[in-house]
């Protein structure tokens, strides 16, 4: 008896599973509900490629049993997106040549909603602490802090 | 081949406990450990994340509660420890990043047992107890009593840490806990140090209490501080450096070695000192030291 059943709200949506309780939601995520936008990177709670919201609270998926995600709202980056419609924060990044080889994109996404959504109008210095579990390879960073700050002035004046 | 129960009652979990199952918070430890393959999860997990009254922190006549379920994000912005305890504060606000300090906990983090840990050197100063309970009844430990070398502790497997204690704080008193790291975030300490400074009613030292990071099997209080009561806190921080390097005995891996970490731990020790004294006179410092007095990794 390790099967694990249990529903998980992904996105606001109810999901039904079944799985061994030693999963991670990252694994259970990606494979058991299809959403694929959220990455593995390191697997070792380093890198921040995994990153979901779990009742708005960045968490990183890969070192957090899916069983213990019951009962919470999982919020993954296919969850800001409406329809083919970009969310500022994913126009931003773009914009800003944020973006080289993606995979970090969904975790520093996931994370700049937390932040801003806390505080709306950060400062470099909240930024840097927001972002702090995210690790980019390819950008150097600079550009991704730009899409934040263009993010908060877009969200916070509409 | 792992199973989980997740109960909402203390009582349940303890019975898990008392079953063989083994317990789980945030899983940032044990998770990650069985992903490293390092130790592979127990066959029987219970969580102890539903149980509502392992998440609060509450005053009483003897200081303040904090539960085992308490996370670092809440721990570095409680007002309670913020104003009275801040050496936690420091500590808790300079783990991992936000997503690991979500739901990082400091039951998780005191019975892990981890010499490097950043909140144990502050629990330490402010004279922390653990709370141990199990089916069969419920005890209150020191740290020093508690952590027996690296990752291991004088707890029962049943019992679990339900909650840490802080006694009263003095007047004129402060505390503050800085570190050696060499990047910001998602960062151990390379070495780290915890004061907590009272004051007499002319600013001299009071007590003082100094505990020391990741230089030994456990985090270890310096011993025989008294010759520093009656002095200059300046001199006092100053005086105990030599005090902290004789009491550390580190080890040399790929982050320091021995001799660069038994230097570093006195600088540490006479910093945590001066930031605590401030705060005892009454200054305010921003949580954490290490970011506001420039200590540690720049940007």
């Amino acid at each position: 008896m390790t099967t694990y059943s249990t529903t998980l709200s992904v996105n606001g949506i109810p999901y039904s599973l079944a799985f061994d309780a030693s999963r991670n939601l990252l694994s259970v995520i990606r494979n058991e509900v299809g959403l694929t936008g959220t990455k593995e990177g390191c697997d070792d709670c380093e890198c921040g490629a995994c990153m979901v919201l779990l009742d708005g609270h960045p968490v990183n998926s890969c070192s957090y049993l899916a069983a213990q995600a019951t009962g919470k709202e999982i919020t993954t980056v296919e969850g800001l997106s409406s329809g083919d419609e970009l969310h500022p924060i994913q126009r931003q990044l773009l914009d800003a040549g944020g973006v080289q080889c993606g995979f970090c994109t969904p975790g520093m996404i996931m994370s700049t909603d937390a932040l801003l959504r806390r505080t709306p109008e950060p400062t470099d210095e909240d930024i840097r602490i927001g972002l702090s579990g995210n690790l980019c390879r390819c950008t150097g960073y600079a550009k991704i802090m730009e899409a934040v700050k263009a993010t908060a002035v877009e969200l916070s004046g509409s | 081949m792992t199973s989980i129960t997740i109960p909402t009652s203390l009582r349940d979990v303890l019975e898990a406990l008392a079953g063989g199952a083994r317990p789980i918070a945030g899983g940032t430890d044990l998770v990650v450990s069985s992903r490293q393959g390092k130790a592979p999860l127990p066959e029987a997990l219970v969580a102890i994340d539903q149980v509502a009254e392992l998440s609060e922190v509450k005053t009483g006549t003897d200081g303040l509660m904090i539960g085992a379920m308490v996370t670092h994000a809440r721990l570095m912005t409680e007002e309670l420890l913020v104003e009275s305890y801040t050496a936690v504060a420091d500590a808790a606000a300079l783990v991992g990043s936000p997503s690991t300090r979500n739901v990082g906990t400091i039951g998780g983090n005191v019975m892990n047992g981890s010499p490097a840990m950043d909140t144990g050197a502050p629990l330490v100063v402010l004279g922390a107890e653990v709370e141990l309970r199990s089916t069969s009844g419920s005890r209150r430990v020191s740290l020093a009593d508690l952590w027996t070398g690296p990752g291991r502790t004088s707890a029962a497997p049943d019992e679990l840490c339900v909650a840490v204690h802080l006694p009263l704080r003095p007047v004129r008193s402060g505390s503050a806990y800085v570190r050696l790291e060499y990047r910001r975030a998602m960062e151990i300490a390379v070495v780290g140090a915890a004061a907590s400074v009272s004051l007499a009613e002319d600013g001299t030292i009071a007590a003082v209490a100094v505990a020391l990071t990741a230089v030994a099997p456990t985090i270890l209080a310096v011993p025989d501080l008294d010759a520093l009561v009656g002095l200059d806190p300046t001199v006092a921080a100053q005086r105990v450096a030599p005090a902290a390097s004789a009491t550390a005995t580190p080890i040399s891996d790929l982050r320091a070695s021995d001799t660069y970490r038994r230097h570093t731990i006195g600088v540490m020790a006479t910093r945590a000192v001066e930031a605590a004294a401030r705060r005892a006179s009454g200054e305010t410092i921003a949580v954490p030291v290490n970011r506001a007095l420039g200590i540690g990794a720049a940007r």
